[in-house]
């Protein structure tokens, strides 16, 4: 005690509860994941108490040792035990007369990160609505609380809890298990984590939500998992590895897309020395890997077209012949209005701005869409139309929600040459 | 430099709160108290700190009549105790200020231990 107080890392409590409760249900069952979540609760409120004049030197060892001593009170208190582990989970135990004795040869460091990959998977079955499947991944392996998860998904707490209830209420009726499935199942089941990751990641990257902490440990997460998912040999699929690319080419940027009164940085007028090299070079790996294999993902195309203006020294050095023919092939296979958009762009970047108001125009249904004007306002503006730039501004201003996004067109209102 | 026993009696309600936060709120109110104790002892005025359980025995009397308790279901429970050195017991009270447990109403008691001899 006579240490002044360890400082915690930040989010330990979070990453940690997230951790424990996955390992947990995979013991207890994911039907049990009401009790996980208590036993996670109860010990964290014993460090609380415990730590309160100074963290122990390997916190997460601490509370793994307090966690792992409340499954076995539990199961203790249960004359067949057995009867309490998860179908899968029970063939891996020696089964002795004691739950000490079956645990013993577990290892856990190992168990804690298999168990994380199995709630992925299992928060991602098909019988939970698309919806709740990221609201339990928030909840469950990230470790947000219901208020947080309200915040980042610009959404009300009770609607959030109303779904976690119901998403909950399914895994116990419909007695859904941990245990990832088989063969092609594998692969369906796989594509909807992968998605559930890059939303993760989106809504941290794009959301609306003004809490610039918050966008940023979902980012961080979503980069977390995809690391996971990537080196798991259950999901380290050619995709994942393309998935766990563009995220980090994306975050690398995180830091030069906001200046100090935290306004939007367009690509266009970001400043590239504020990349974060060590996440390119992450990016860069991981896109080697993903080369195998002979399906071309749509993560794949995403990550080759961030990896291009990650490897360009300006805007307008940019590869944009390459980009554009890579919208092209995502159209191909994802035909988004969205992509449709951005290969617009990316065509008028390459052809010159005519091209791309020409491109722009022939698209439906993206009128109400506020980057679809924006860049349209951007050619024009380029192509010395200043009329029709600031009609396409004054739509795009009305269509906005952020005021940093109104600020910006603001500033190419002002930066119109009559 | 004297002794003084900080003593903190929690409400139940203290309790249910810390039963209700996210791990994200729980570490923030851990930090408060690393901050606050961690200040006494970069003073080198911290002796010592422990939490207690909410409930152990009672033990009555000369007939050694043993009770479970104390009884939760009253106003307040102890929580636990620090022990340092000030200068005086207006001292003390100014550290005791600081105290997370105040913040949801708990009580920080400050004693002065006696010196014999």
């Amino acid at each position: 005690m006579e240490h002044p107080a360890q400082q915690l890392v930040d989010h330990l409590f979070r990453r940690e509860a997230g951790k424990m409760v996955s390992f947990l249900s995979k013991i207890l069952g994911f039907s049990q994941l009401s009790l996980a979540e208590d036993m996670v609760q109860e010990t964290l409120a014993h460090a609380l108490v415990h730590w309160r004049a100074g963290a122990p030197d390997n916190p997460e060892a601490w509370l793994y040792r307090v966690v792992k001593n409340k499954l076995l009170d539990h199961l203790r208190r249960e004359k067949n035990w057995q009867e309490r582990i998860a179908p899968g989970f029970l063939q891996q135990l020696n089964l002795d007369n004691s739950a000490e004795t079956a645990f013993e040869h577990l290892n856990f460091e190992h168990e804690i990160e298999d168990s994380q990959l199995r709630m992925m998977f299992a928060c991602c079955h098909p019988a939970i609505p698309e919806e709740a499947q990221l609201i339990l991944i928030l909840k469950t392996l990230c470790g947000l609380s219901v208020r947080e998860i309200a915040a980042a998904l610009l959404s009300s707490e009770e609607a959030v809890a109303k779904r976690l209830f119901r998403a909950k209420e399914k895994i116990r009726t419909e007695h859904l298990e941990l245990e990832p499935p088989v063969g092609p199942e594998l692969s369906q089941r796989l594509e909807a984590v992968l998605k559930v990751v890059y939303l993760l990641f989106n809504e941290g990257y794009y959301s609306v939500s003004d809490d610039a902490m918050l966008r940023l440990d979902l980012c961080r997460e979503a980069l977390r998992l995809s690391a996971l998912l990537a080196g798991h040999p259950l999901s380290n699929a050619p995709k994942t590895q393309a998935l766990a690319a563009l995220l980090c080419f994306q975050a690398s940027r995180f830091d030069a897309r906001l200046d100090a009164q935290g306004d939007i940085i367009v690509l266009q007028d970001q400043n590239r020395s504020l990349w974060d090299q060590d996440l390119i070079r992450q990016g860069y790996w991981y896109f080697q890997r993903s080369a195998s294999g002979n399906e071309v993902s749509a993560y794949h195309l995403e990550a080759a077209i961030a990896s291009y203006h990650a490897a360009s020294p300006d805007f307008a050095s940019t590869n944009w012949q390459a980009v554009f023919h890579l919208y092209e092939l995502l159209c191909q296979i994802n035909a988004s209005p969205v992509a449709a958009m951005n290969r617009a762009i990316a065509l008028g970047y390459f052809r010159g701005a005519a091209a791309g108001i020409e491109a722009l125009l022939n698209l439906e249904n993206l009128g109400k869409n506020h980057i679809y004007q924006v860049a349209l306002g951007d050619f024009y503006a380029q192509n010395e139309q200043p009329k029709q730039a600031e009609a396409a501004y004054r739509i795009a201003e009305k269509l906005v929600n952020r005021a940093a996004e109104r600020r910006l067109i603001g500033k190419k209102l002002e930066g119109l040459v009559p | 430099m004297d002794k003084f026993m900080l003593v903190f009696h929690n409400t139940p309600i203290a309790e249910d709160v810390y039963a209700q936060m996210s791990p994200e709120a729980m570490q923030a109110e851990l930090q408060k108290w690393n901050v606050w104790i961690g200040g006494i002892a970069a003073q080198g005025k911290l002796i010592g700190s422990d939490a207690l359980y909410p409930t152990g025995k009672q033990v009555k009397g000369a007939s050694h009549i043993i009770t479970d308790g104390p009884f939760t279901e009253g106003k307040e429970i102890v929580s636990g105790y620090l022990l340092m050195t000030a200068s005086s017991l207006d001292e003390a009270v100014e550290h005791a200020k600081g105290c997370p447990v105040l913040e949801f109403d708990g009580i920080v008691e400050v004693r002065p231990i006696q010196h014999f001899g």
